[in-house]
């Protein structure tokens, strides 16, 4: 008599053992970094009464010091967030269609695309930004190129991703009037993919307004400039000024972007 | 015949109609790019004496020198630890707040306020929280720890509160209906619904964590972002390609290890 096996399992033992290897694994890296680590334990300790004394230091806050410096440098920091997205466009475009496999069906293309897609993705806007210091000294431009070139992976990815899911029904229909290239883009392609292509540009304005604040670390132009300055000098009342400035700038973009996108969709 | 005279043409409507806001829509772009090209002062001969200096700048970045590679495996290390301790200690953190934040179990005065936090955690870019944290806890490691699970708990305890807020309720009142205390209601009947997406969550922002452990080191928070920055300033540049390409592998390895683990775990996407 053949025993039925009434001991009712969620998952089989392949699906335990490598379930239970992948948090064995992390539990390793994570004693090994915690052994590791350059840490003084004074520091940690004494991080909240450190941190309190900083921001005393931040009060009152110098509301003085916004009109005369502050408030160009955000303008400059808008900006540079919106002309870098729109610059992106420029790249991200052709790269999407070149990506999207249903536009162009060539595996060539498809790795050239992918490759600049990852490339710009994979380093960070500040490294993109030391790397424009580098080539066109510091300044605006700089920043422009840095978000513009970090957000062309972004863009291209979510736009190639919204182009392949389209319906070709109406491609296929445009293709069968003997339509050229072009109107099948713009009448049967573009119709299909503008709700997703405007809140993907949306979603990464807000984004790059978070990123172009803190460019001017580097150098890059826009509020990271003035930021840099007055924490150089010690002027934490200053400090506090633009942060709460990038802070007020921020919601604003993001209140924006979501109340765009619910009129949008 | 009669189909073809223009009149019974005009009955149909036009399939392409032209949109009214999208021709203002280009015309807006248009006037901003010239407004903020003047009031940038954007010109086009620095664009073009630029282009002339990176063609020497990656002259200087090939080929990468790995001569110094002591410096740039510590440097990794260093990221590395960063990555994986913040993602631990944020993700732990998380799982709490996120349960705090989650409309449905908790009342509005807890899940309102925790919201807020949330909100101001996620609304400050990493580089000016690490800046903060170096200023007050001093440069190397301990700074870019602490940032990076500021950053984790702002996108990951929201997203939690997000799966949370969608369960399905008929577990939850099954276990309850079992007698079983609020930890076991939390354990046997939410976790098993919101596991694996959480799985998803945590490679996801363990992919953004080691991405973010090599630039706070730009603002002397530690990792490869600080070797990166002084050999930028000291013009170093082929060892900056160097670095660059260490980073660039270090996120594709660890992109095909997330693969791995998403499917170990079932993660639809």
């Amino acid at each position: 008599m053949s025993q039925l096996n009434h001991q009712w399992q969620r998952f089989t033992l392949a699906q335990k053992l490598s379930r239970y290897s992948v948090y064995l694994i992390f539990v390793l890296a994570l004693v090994m970094s915690m052994r590791t680590v350059e840490i003084i334990p004074e520091f940690f300790f004494d991080a909240p009464e450190q941190m309190m004394d900083m921001f005393s230091r931040m009060w009152p806050i110098d509301v003085a010091f916004y009109p005369m410096t502050v408030h160009s440098a955000i303008i400059e920091t808008l900006n540079i967030a919106t002309l870098g997205t729109l610059v992106t466009l420029i790249f991200a475009i052709p790269l999407a269609l070149l990506n999207a496999s249903n536009v162009v069906a060539s595996p060539a293309a498809h790795w050239l695309a992918r490759f600049f897609l990852v490339s710009s993705r994979s380093v960070n806007s500040l490294v993109w930004a030391l790397l424009f210091v580098a080539i066109f000294g510091p300044g605006v431009l700089a920043g422009v190129l840095a978000i513009a070139l970090r957000s062309v992976g972004f863009v291209g990815k979510l736009l190639s991703e919204a182009l392949e899911e389209i319906d070709m029904g109406s491609v296929e229909a445009l293709r069968a009037t003997g339509a050229p290239w072009g109107a099948v883009m713009l009448k049967g392609y573009w119709p299909q993919v503008m709700p997703a292509f405007y809140s993907i540009v949306l979603f990464r304005w807000d984004i790059n307004v978070r990123e172009s604040a803190v460019l001017g670390l580097v150098g890059a132009g826009g509020i990271g400039v003035v930021l840099n300055d007055s924490m150089n000098l010690f002027e934490w009342q200053q400090v506090a000024t633009s942060l709460l400035a990038i802070f007020a700038v921020v919601i604003m973009a993001e209140v924006l972007v979501v109340n765009i996108r619910k009129r949008m969709i | 015949m009669a189909g073809l005279t223009p009149q019974q043409h005009k009955m149909h409507p036009d399939p392409f109609p032209r949109k009214p806001w999208h021709s203002v829509l280009s015309v807006l772009v248009v006037v901003y790019l010239v407004y903020s090209i003047n009031t940038m002062g954007l010109d086009w001969q620095r664009f073009i004496d630029g282009l002339g200096h990176a063609d020497k700048l990656l002259d200087r970045m090939f080929p990468p020198n790995f001569s110094r590679w002591e410096l740039l495996l510590e440097g990794l290390l260093e990221s590395l630890e960063i990555a994986v301790i913040s993602s631990a200690a944020g993700i732990f953190l998380s799982l709490f707040i996120g349960l705090l934040a989650a409309r449905n179990f908790m009342p509005n005065w807890v899940s309102v306020p925790v919201r807020g936090f949330i909100a101001i955690c996620r609304s400050f870019h990493p580089v000016i929280i690490a800046i903060l944290f170096v200023k007050s806890v001093g440069f190397g490691a301990l700074a870019g720890i602490l940032t990076l699970i500021i950053a984790t708990i702002g996108f990951i305890a929201k997203l939690f509160a997000e799966a949370i807020e969608e369960i399905s309720f008929k577990q939850v009142e099954a276990i309850q209906a079992t007698g079983a205390n609020f930890i076991s209601v939390i354990l046997f009947s939410v976790m098993p619904q919101v596991f694996s997406r959480f799985i998803g969550f945590a490679t996801y922002q363990f992919d953004s964590n080691l991405r973010n452990s090599t630039m706070v080191g730009i603002v002397g928070a530690g990792g490869l972002g600080g070797t990166l920055f002084s050999a930028f300033q000291r013009f170093d540049y082929d060892f900056v390609a160097a670095i660059l390409i260490t980073i660039i592998a270090l996120i594709l390895f660890w992109e095909f290890l997330s693969t791995l683990v998403r499917r170990i775990f079932q993660c639809r996407s």
